[in-house]
């Protein structure tokens, strides 16, 4: 059995790297997301680190490099050197063997001389862990549809009568049963307390079950914004660097309501067995600078993990506009919503995804 | 004649009685010998050339699926990783009353677990029987990395009172050998209680039956109107002349060439509210403008675009079969005093059914496991199965609940071919 698993996974990620490992050394591979968020740690780290190091790094794109991780870690043949997941991934790994611990001492420290542990947001760094960045999950909506009073909270957004027009979510029950939660009133700090308890789970169910006629689901990251634009849906609960891109980039009239916000961390993690640890270690350390993460954040508009970043952080790339404001991660907007909890997640995220397609489709 | 008591005798006897001297080739050798051989290298020479198809299917297809139906019974995540539990589990049969024996294993497998860094394989592992203990595990590993006091069963409970409930003492009972049906009760709606028997899920938990029987119908919902729709073009395209038809069988297969995602999307932007559709009936005044139609995101707009979509696959083998049908047969039919409609339903369409049958067997085994289209135009009612298999495989990475659904999948497919096979048979089937 393991005989074979090796020889598969081996020929099958021969043919996907196309040979381009086999200089050692000289390498380093990193599975990524791909798209813009790819392109952003490609002009960010990737073309300075080879650059300064001599590096030649191979890129390989994945839908959510946790999969191919556990399935080379489990097949005992690991390519990848260097993978950017989500934290809940990253604490599911971690915890089942699947990855490399990474000293925290390699990270650079701020300016002023702040450890990086400190500097980072908290749970950042973990042991086998290093953040890059923070998404969320927002509410965002068309300002030409609501001429008068605009929404500003969850609960305007579940408020059909005053606000109308179809609604759009990610189909799944993460993010949604927080969000729905504080909708229903439940302040931020206490979310995961509530939707601890059975009777929250069914508040918050209860609370989509407001809006579930009104609701056009989407999956991939590019529908949400194509809803709005398209004028299917009047506010989307959608991730804010693709509403970004749509109302920086392509000028849509698209406005952020960072109030029920739902961050997630993304970072680095070295699977176990990576071939090239040590340029992994290098790679992460270079790559988790205040500057390089400052960088990163004026390329896509994801914020950076560390403090001594966000003052760091210019203009969005080609345009006359300060990235700062448009960041999960400034203070304002911070304060307005709630981390995603990775543990709770791992832990019910079977249980409530089940019940959340029951709900659907009942 | 021989003395019959004379051994050697005997030995004459039989040897003239010995059928004459087997034919021989030219250097001496046995005919029927030297044929088998030269067969022999003649067979091995067919077989080198097809070797590299076959090691390609084995290594890209029979090996993979294999190990994925494999992991729907197999999950050695529990029993790999706490030994002393496993031991105890088979030493004491169910129903035993768990003494501090079990407790004193359970706390030094999960210290060893915590220690070896596999304690998330362990807790992940029960997780799928019992939502919520994942973290049980973890925590109390972190806590455990140092052995508490005996006794066992005390120190446990108090680091968590959850160590004691039954529920999870049979989950582990039933993940101590690595061999497991329970991923296939998961995937048919059910559990296993207290007492380890087998019950349905609670009722907002059900979804996998009801998906199952939603992609069967769906999927014979399309197969039906694919051949309404294909019959007339294969006719059509089959009767006219070949000049005309190859320009109309352009029109088949462009959309046969087009990327699945593009004409999904088109879909989408035909469909949608907002939508071509929607915008020429308000304009028409048929529809006015509150009332836009909901035709796309609900079970209307996967099955108009898997339709779509599918259409080629009844198309193009009923017109390779029409094509071969001796159109005298109809005016032999005609010309003894059948109407035209006696004649279609008695003589020519029982000659389309090899092709109707290759046609539905491949509509309907592409649309069993459809995602892509389901998954975009689908919105909450128009999810299939094959999308919880990619959510269980990409997401929540339960590999082996999302094999058991494949497998059962698969199975559905199979009794199906089965069932053809007996009813119409497989001989019967033409693609061209």
């Amino acid at each position: 059995m393991n005989f074979k698993t090796s020889l598969l996974s081996g020929l099958a990620l021969a043919a996907a790297t196309g040979g381009a490992a086999l200089a050692q050394g000289k390498t380093l591979n990193v599975l990524d997301w791909g798209g813009a968020y790819g392109q952003s740690h490609a002009t960010a780290y990737n073309a300075p680190f080879t650059q300064e190091t001599g590096i030649n790094i191979v890129v390989t794109d994945a839908d959510n490099p946790a999969v191919p991780i556990k399935a080379q870690v489990e097949a005992g043949n690991v390519t990848a050197d260097v993978a950017s997941v989500e934290y809940a991934d990253a604490v599911r790994l971690c915890d089942e063997g699947a990855l490399e611990m990474i000293d925290p001492a390699i990270l650079a420290p701020a300016a002023d001389g702040t450890p990086a542990v400190e500097d980072f947001l908290e749970g950042g760094v973990t042991e086998c862990f290093v953040g890059t960045d923070v998404w969320s999950m927002v509410m965002a909506y068309d300002d030409s549809k609501f001429p008068d009073a605009k929404p500003a909270s969850p609960a305007d957004f579940f408020n059909v009568a005053d606000f109308p027009g179809k609604r759009t979510m990610r189909k799944g029950a993460k993010f949604n049963l927080e969000f729905a939660l504080m909708g229903d009133g439940v302040p931020p700090g206490e979310v995961y307390d509530v939707l601890s308890t059975p009777e929250g789970v069914d508040r918050a169910f209860a609370k989509l079950d407001e809006i579930k006629d009104n609701v056009v689901w989407w999956e991939a990251g590019a529908q949400a914004p194509q809803l709005l634009a398209d004028g299917e849906a009047t506010i989307a609960y959608a991730f804010n660097g693709r509403i970004f891109n749509a109302a920086i980039g392509e000028g849509k009239p698209f406005n952020i309501v960072w109030d029920g916000q739902v961050y997630e961390m993304e970072g680095w993690v070295v699977p176990k067995g990576a071939p090239n640890l040590q340029n992994a270690m290098d790679y992460i350390a270079f790559s988790t600078t205040p500057e390089r993460q400052a960088r990163a954040a004026e390329l896509i508009s994801y914020g950076p993990l560390r403090a001594s970043s966000s003052a760091l952080v210019g203009n969005v790339e080609g345009k006359d506009i300060a990235m700062g404001p448009h960041l999960p991660t400034a203070p304002e907007n911070l304060a307005l919503g709630i981390g995603s909890d990775a543990e709770f997640w791992v832990d019910r995220d079977a249980e409530l995804t089940e019940r959340f397609n029951a709900w659907l489709a009942n | 004649m021989a003395n019959a008591l004379d051994p050697h005798a005997a030995i004459v006897v039989q040897a003239s009685a010995a059928t004459p001297a087997p034919l021989t080739t030219a250097d001496g050798q046995p005919l029927t010998r030297a044929l088998a051989r030269s067969q022999r290298v003649a067979r091995r020479r067919a077989f080198m050339l097809v070797l590299p198809l076959l090691a390609f299917i084995l290594v890209t297809f029979a090996l993979p699926i294999g190990q994925m139906l494999g992991r729907s019974v197999h999950n050695d995540g529990y029993s790999a990783n706490m030994s002393r539990m496993a031991a105890w589990f088979a030493a004491n049969p169910p129903g035993t009353e768990r003494e501090e024996a079990a407790f004193e294993a359970l706390a030094r497998d999960i210290s060893d677990a915590a220690a070896a860094r596999t304690i998330g394989i362990v807790g992940t592992r029960i997780n799928y029987d019992v939502p919520g203990t994942r973290s049980l595990f973890t925590s109390s590993g972190r806590q455990l990395r140092e052995l508490p006091d005996p006794p066992f069963r005390k120190a446990m409970v108090e680091i968590n009172p959850q160590w004691d409930n039954d529920r999870l003492w049979v989950a582990m009972r039933s993940a101590s050998t690595a061999v497991t049906g329970n991923f296939y009760l998961a995937a048919v709606d059910r559990t296993r209680n207290e007492d380890g028997a087998v019950m349905r899920v609670a009722e907002n938990q059900r979804v996998y039956l009801m998906l199952f029987w939603r992609t069967f119908m769906l999927s014979l919902l399309i197969t039906g109107l694919t051949f309404v729709l294909g019959f007339p073009i294969a006719h059509l395209l089959a009767t006219l002349p070949t000049r005309r038809s190859n320009l109309l069988m352009i029109l088949v297969l462009l959309p046969f060439w087009t990327s699945l995602l593009v004409r999904t999307t088109a879909w989408i932007v035909l469909l949608q509210q907002q939508g071509v559709v929607n915008d020429i009936l308000v304009w028409l005044g048929v529809i006015g403008n509150g009332q836009r139609l909901q035709m796309i995101y609900n079970q209307t707009g996967t099955i108009v675009a898997m339709t779509h979509i599918l259409l080629p696959f009844m198309v193009l083998p009923l017109y390779s079969v029409m094509r071969t049908i001796n159109p005298s047969y109809v005016r032999a039919a005609r010309s003894l005093g059948a109407t035209s409609w006696t004649a279609f339903r008695r003589v020519y369409f029982p000659q389309t059914l090899p092709g109707f049958g290759a046609g539905a067997l491949l509509v309907f085994i592409l649309a069993v496991g459809y995602y892509i289209t389901p998954a975009l135009v689908g919105g909450s009612s128009g999810q299939l199965i094959s999308n919880m298999i990619a959510v269980h495989m990409t997401d929540t990475l339960n590999w082996s609940l999302a094999a058991a659904l494949a497998a059962l999948l698969l199975a559905g497919v199979l009794a199906l071919y089965w069932i053809y096979d007996r009813l119409v048979g497989i001989d019967n089937l033409k693609l061209g």
